[in-house]
């Protein structure tokens, strides 16, 4: 022990506040040279131009009125978007697609949400293998999938009479499909906030785990849930094989016969689903809560 | 029965408060091969706060987590109020629990927050606001209480949670490290408000701490725990004076190891005979444990000890000793009786007569 301090201190000492340190450089304006300033925007205006090009296009064709031979131009008509409306068959599909969509949201939001809480709260070990049973579909081939599941379609049209045979019931293979895009969606809110503890507070109070999943957990992964359905509303309306080959007339099916019979109304069908994908997307950005306030820290104040 | 032994048991001059008694009755937890609590016994008074110690790992956020139903155990039982509740799942408690980490609701206001319990147990919104704002009263926070949590500071987020604990009037105040997300300043302020609300409302409450400065300042006794097991148990002074495990008399306070001898009576230390504590065992050659303030440094030509550092902390100074072995040690004395203290000092240190523990050398 000779030439060694002989004193030892118990239990730590107090530790350190609650302020995080500013990474270094936070705060200070950055001098960015012409050259960057330039590239920054050349790669801005060729990512606009690749987004923004066949959309051009589409719209460009979708509106070709009548061939002007003296001017050589195509004249401007909308009646491509005008007679969406007058193919029975695609707006009981878009319908169709529809329901479709609203049923795998509430299925899968019904699925993972509790799963998800449960795993994180209680069986936190588990919590890697319903990520892998999640982004499986990923890894599974459409076809494969239909070839696996065609059998039970098969006994449902047989034995569940209307219902069976309700093209509504591709929500339950689009639940499995939508599940790796929508578990990511989940999964990067629910690491946003302290799910357990918040859990444990909740049924210290007196909660039980029904109110605590919706009336606590739920309302603080707001923005990941519309995420997750805008995710799983946009997969569902652009999926087609699935429905193609189980003989589904979703409006992806639809807008492919279309094709072979009016390319300006499948054009025009497919820029009104995108259109409908922004109205979603700004839906997001309305409704998601709080964005980039809640990381916010006030100021440690001294207790008065 | 429970199987209290004396040493876990609550003197009643504690029993200051109008809380619920708590019983801890030989509980055992593992965790696969890891034995968390090693047949814990306490047994706490009405209105009494205990805070448990120990160093990471030691079991001690295991018990209370047990007693707020929000981990389970594998033997013993819990007793509350004398009534059996170790199989009562957690939201049947009537728990108050503070969190280490900021555990408020995100999306909820201050008074939401304190309310949510009152909620849960049918109060109608007029009564359980006006609740949560009393409450929020009682901690300072009134004119928070329309903020949400985002917008407070953690120390401001810790007395809503602590609030929020006790609107709901619960048969145990649980606080679970509620002090060490914050600064060291903010900490000292919460920790005597806490004390403060916690005498006035006179709740039974268990405070969990690897701090000892915290568990010595608020605890009414202070419970020493190491690998599951309850080390000691007892009022802070007794705890640092009278240790009853090499454990405790190690992990608690500063304490320096002096080369000694000992034939089982008493224990001789730099010279001196200095009685012993019981609960050691061991003979011949020894350490024995003295605290800095128990050592005595005085400046003397022909002294033996030589002064390497002298520190200043207010009211009070520390001096680091080299003993003619080399052994150093550290000294504390009150500021006005540093005086003449030097680096280099040629020094003579003597042991107060206060017994001492001994470990094997």
């Amino acid at each position: 022990m000779s030439g060694s301090t002989n004193t030892q201190m118990g239990a730590a000492a107090p530790q350190g506040g609650a302020y995080l340190a500013r990474p270094k450089g936070a705060g200070r304006g950055r001098r960015v040279s012409r050259g960057q300033t330039i590239a920054r925007y050349l790669v801005l205006v060729l990512v606009l131009g690749y987004l923004i090009v066949p959309l051009f296009a589409s719209v460009e064709f979708a509106t070709r009125g009548d061939f002007d031979k003296a001017t050589k131009t195509f004249g401007r008509s909308m009646e491509a978007f005008t007679s969406i409306l007058k193919f029975p068959n695609l707006v009981d599909s878009i319908l169709v697609s529809l329901g479709i969509a609203v049923l795998t949201v509430g299925g899968m939001l019904l699925l993972l949400v509790p799963t998800m809480v449960w795993t994180v709260v209680r069986v936190p070990r588990m919590r890697r293998v319903v990520e892998f049973l999640c982004l499986l579909p990923l890894a599974i081939p459409a076809i494969v999938i239909v070839v696996g599941i065609g059998p039970i379609y098969r006994w449902i049209g047989q034995n569940l009479g209307a219902v069976g045979a309700s093209p509504l019931t591709l929500s339950l293979i689009d639940i499995i499909l939508v599940l790796p895009y929508s578990y990511r969606a989940l999964d990067s809110s629910l690491r946003g906030i302290d799910t357990a503890t918040l859990s444990d507070a909740s049924r210290s109070l007196g909660a039980g785990w029904v109110r605590t999943i919706f009336e606590v957990i739920v309302p603080n992964i707001r923005g990941g849930i519309l995420s997750a359905s805008v995710l799983a509303t946009a997969l569902v309306l652009g999926e087609f094989t699935i429905s193609s080959l189980l003989s589904y007339n979703t409006v992806q099916v639809v807008i492919f016969l279309l094709g072979h019979r009016d390319a300006y109304v499948a054009v025009a069908v497919s820029l009104a689903a995108l259109f409908f994908a922004f109205v979603l997307l700004f839906a997001i950005a309305r409704f998601a809560p709080g964005a980039g306030s809640r990381t916010q820290r006030a100021v440690e104040e001294p207790v008065a | 029965m429970t199987s209290t032994t004396p040493d876990t048991a609550s003197p009643t001059a504690t029993a200051a408060g109008h809380g619920t008694g708590v019983v801890f009755d030989d509980m055992h937890r593992w965790y696969g091969p890891v034995h968390a609590l090693d047949g814990l016994s306490i047994d706490i008074a009405p209105g009494e706060l205990i805070a448990l110690l120990g160093p990471s790992g030691c079991g001690k956020t295991t018990a209370l987590r047990a007693l707020g139903g929000l981990d389970e155990v594998d033997q013993g039982r819990i007793l509350v109020g004398g009534k059996d509740i170790t199989h009562v799942p957690a939201n049947k408690r009537n728990m108050g629990i503070v969190f280490q980490a900021y555990s408020l609701f995100p999306n909820m206001t201050a008074r939401d927050n304190v309310a949510y319990g009152l909620k849960l147990r049918g109060m109608d919104k007029a009564r359980r606001n006006r609740k949560a704002e009393e409450t929020l009263e009682l901690v300072g926070l009134a004119v928070q209480a329309n903020r949400f949590p985002h917008q407070m500071s953690g120390g401001q987020q810790q007395r809503v949670a602590l609030a929020r604990a006790l609107a709901i009037e619960p048969s145990v105040l649980l606080l679970d490290e509620p002090l060490s997300a914050l600064d060291a300043k903010v900490r000292r302020q919460l920790r005597e408000e806490i004390r403060r609300i916690q005498i006035m409302v006179g709740i039974t409450t268990l405070f969990v701490t690897h701090d000892q400065e915290e568990a010595l300042a608020m605890g009414d006794r202070v419970g020493v725990m190491s690998a599951g097991r309850l080390e000691q148990i007892a009022p802070p002074a007794e705890l640092y004076d009278r240790p009853k495990t090499r454990f405790v008399a190690e992990f608690v306070g500063l304490t320096n190891r002096i080369p000694a001898r000992t034939d089982g009576s008493d224990v001789a230390v730099l010279g001196q005979r200095i009685p012993i504590l019981p609960g050691t065992t061991d003979r011949g050659d020894v350490q024995a444990l003295v605290r800095p303030e128990n050592l005595r440094v005085s400046l003397a030509e022909d002294g033996t000890g030589r002064v390497l550092a002298v520190s200043f902390l207010g009211s009070l100074c520390r001096a680091q000793v080299a003993l003619p072995d080399e052994t150093i040690v550290v000294a504390q004395m009150a500021a006005s009786e540093s005086g003449g203290l030097y680096p280099g000092a040629a020094v003579n240190v003597a042991v107060a007569p206060a017994p001492v523990f001994v470990v094997g050398s």
